[in-house]
């Protein structure tokens, strides 16, 4: 499976970051660097409303003994009750207040969405970088297990990996997406550091005798933090997605309260059927409120490395 | 055909790759998944010993070389089989994949299709007016609905149109008064029930194609012979789909592979949520009795479905673009 005409687009896309670095700024150290980095994103529009919500999901996540006006597993209330004051979506079939569940279920969703797109992420550098740097049979072989585990459909493998791992949590579904969720970024990454071999900085270094991790960190990442960070979002996204899936299919473990299990429970009381249509609504909905958040910050990204995708004012 | 000839090895290797991983996954885990299966079997009644060394190979056996029960699985796998289901004793798990597999080939395939015609022909006209209302009500609604998870958008579907509106069925792949033959009736009964699953696939899939459409066609647009075409005073129409849509569309196709898989991995979950009688909900049903003999069985088929899926488009890209075919 050939991506010609991408590679040829990462191609582009690295000389003008390298022009952007070159004319914005002779001496960049990482605080400064980051802080223009957030300014670019926050001059997006899409990026700028995909951090609010992330924000407001993150803050929620953090706050949520303060927020949620009761305990998410406390089963005190009657069953199955329709929306009222007191509980503004309602109670679940086994009498838990489904809006404390949901302001709880944040942190599940978040922790996963970050904790195996980070992992995947650093994954897909390690192997980029080594399939890219190395060269040869070791990038040979690394690139045929690329590429295979980009044809095969990730979810099927996600179910099959889950249900062999005896025991069931967030760390295995974790351990799953991430496993399965590293293919693309190991991808884009491979490509950008063969092209990036052969420029003249990285060739002078070598001659210079620098030695091969200090020219890796110091020469080739940098170069690729833009690609690295679109890369984590986009892995991050599909997480909370998986994750959500995973649980819904009943492959997480259900006595703990996240999204994923709320509709998992909700699926398995008829919750639908028995017209309690918020139970569904409500988790679902934010969902894919952070999934389209974390996609959203990536437009900004995007925008980051290719100026030809940035908003005319 | 010289660049035919150039993929199939390729795809033989990734063939061979997948049928590999298939073999090596119950043996990576944990436990011994070959001695709980046939644990499970025992209760049940007698297995034949050619079913017994089938499950064995494909799962796995604590003695025996790797490379024997390497050979025993190919050998297994090349004619078919793929041992017992526990789930649906004492039915082979061939037979099952069999019945199950037409679904959702029928589903995933229509649906695909039409996905990748009405995403890009959408993505066309965003690029097109760009900045304009049409184009950034795509392009937010379009961000928003491929972030919503698909049993998501499939529930929504069933309880508004399924059950207060009660214009669809909310459950199975045909009437529950009929039994699958070739009749018109039948497939019109079969069509109809379709038709939600369908459209939580195409709602979910759509946005993928636009999105990416529009922004192959946006650059597409600055070009000189573009330019040209229009100070030549050709109707928008034309210069839209056949001057500057056909040069946008290839990279859009490149990206298939990985489609096919999201839709394969979205209609896992809405077979699921409609109970459809595909694929996708016979591992449902696998995976929550354990049923390792048919689950493995399984990921290797809609795995192998996906590689050839994604093969034919290769060898249509290479048809598309004389480029690639050097």
């Amino acid at each position: 499976m050939n991506f010609p005409l991408l590679d040829n687009n990462i191609k582009n896309l690295l000389t003008k970051e390298e022009l952007a670095k070159k004319l914005s700024s002779r001496s960049s150290n990482s605080g400064t660097f980051i802080i223009r980095a957030f300014l670019t994103l926050w001059e997006n529009r899409k990026a700028r409303v995909g951090i609010a919500i992330l924000g407001i999901f993150i803050l929620t996540a953090i706050l949520a003994p303060v927020l949620s006006p009761y305990s998410p597993t406390s089963t005190n209330f009657s069953r199955s009750a329709a929306p009222s004051w007191a509980h503004p979506l309602g109670t679940t079939g086994q009498g838990q207040d489904a809006l404390s569940q949901l302001i709880w279920g944040t942190r599940v969703s978040v922790f996963v969405g970050f904790a195996a797109g980070a992992l995947a992420t650093i994954v897909a550098v390690t192997i980029g970088l080594v399939a890219g740097f190395v060269g040869g049979v070791i990038d040979t072989i690394l690139s045929f297990v690329v590429n295979l585990a980009l044809v095969v459909p990730s979810l099927p493998l996600m179910i099959v990996i889950a249900t062999y791992i005896p025991g069931r949590g967030i760390g295995v579904i974790i351990f799953v997406i991430f496993v399965t969720g590293w293919a693309w970024g190991a991808r884009v990454l491979r490509s950008q550091t063969t092209s990036l071999r052969q420029r003249d900085f990285v060739v002078a270094a070598q001659f210079s005798g620098e030695r091969l991790p200090r020219i890796v960190l110091r020469e080739i990442l940098p170069n690729m933090t833009s690609l690295i960070a679109a890369n984590f979002f986009g892995a991050a996204t599909a997480a909370v997605l998986a994750e959500a899936g995973l649980e819904f299919l009943g492959l997480g473990n259900p006595s703990i309260v996240s999204w994923g299990t709320m509709l998992y429970w909700a699926q398995n009381n008829s919750a639908l059927l028995t017209g309690e249509w918020a139970l569904v609504f409500a988790p679902g909905l934010c969902i894919a409120l952070l999934a389209a958040s974390l996609s959203l910050i990536n437009f900004g990204v995007d925008a980051l490395a290719n100026p030809r995708l940035r908003e005319h004012k | 055909m010289r660049y035919a000839l150039h993929k199939i090895p390729v795809f033989l290797l990734t063939l061979w790759g997948a049928i590999t991983l298939n073999f090596l996954l119950p043996r990576l885990m944990p436990g011994t998944p070959s001695e709980a299966a046939l644990a499970k079997f025992a209760g049940m009644g007698p297995v034949s010993p050619s079913q017994l060394r089938a499950i064995q190979a494909t799962l796995g056996v604590p003695h025996g070389s790797l490379i024997s029960q390497y050979g025993q699985y190919l050998n297994d796998i090349a004619h078919g089989r793929f041992g017992i289901s526990y789930t649906y004793f004492p039915e082979p798990v061939s037979k099952l994949i069999i019945q199950a597999l037409p679904w959702t080939l029928a589903l995933v395939g229509t649906v695909t299709i039409l996905a990748f015609i009405i995403g890009t022909l959408f993505g066309v006209l965003a690029a097109w007016r760009r900045n304009k209302l049409f184009d950034t009500f795509a392009t937010v609604s379009c961000t928003f609905s491929s972030a919503f998870p698909y049993f998501w958008t499939g529930l929504l579907f069933l309880f508004v149109f399924g059950f207060v509106l009660g214009w669809f069925p909310i459950k199975g792949g045909y009437g529950a008064s009929m039994s699958p033959n070739m009749s018109f009736s039948f497939f019109g009964n079969a069509i109809y029930h379709s038709l939600l699953p369908a459209g939580t696939l195409l709602v979910s899939g759509m946005g993928g194609w636009l999105l990416g459409m529009r922004n192959n066609m946006i650059p597409t647009l600055g070009e000189d012979y573009v330019i040209f075409a229009e100070a030549n005073g050709l109707p928008s129409r034309k210069i839209a789909l056949r001057y500057a849509a056909r040069n946008a569309i290839l990279p859009n196709l490149t990206g298939f592979g990985m489609a096919l898989g999201f839709v394969v991995s979205g209609s896992i979950l809405t077979e699921v949520v409609f109970s459809y009688p595909g694929v996708g909900f016979l591992l449902y049903n696998a995976v929550i009795n354990n049923d390792y003999p048919l689950m493995q069985a399984l990921f290797l088929i809609i795995t192998i479905t996906v590689l050839v899926a994604n093969f034919l488009v290769d060898l249509l890209y290479g048809w598309l673009d004389p480029r690639v075919r050097r």
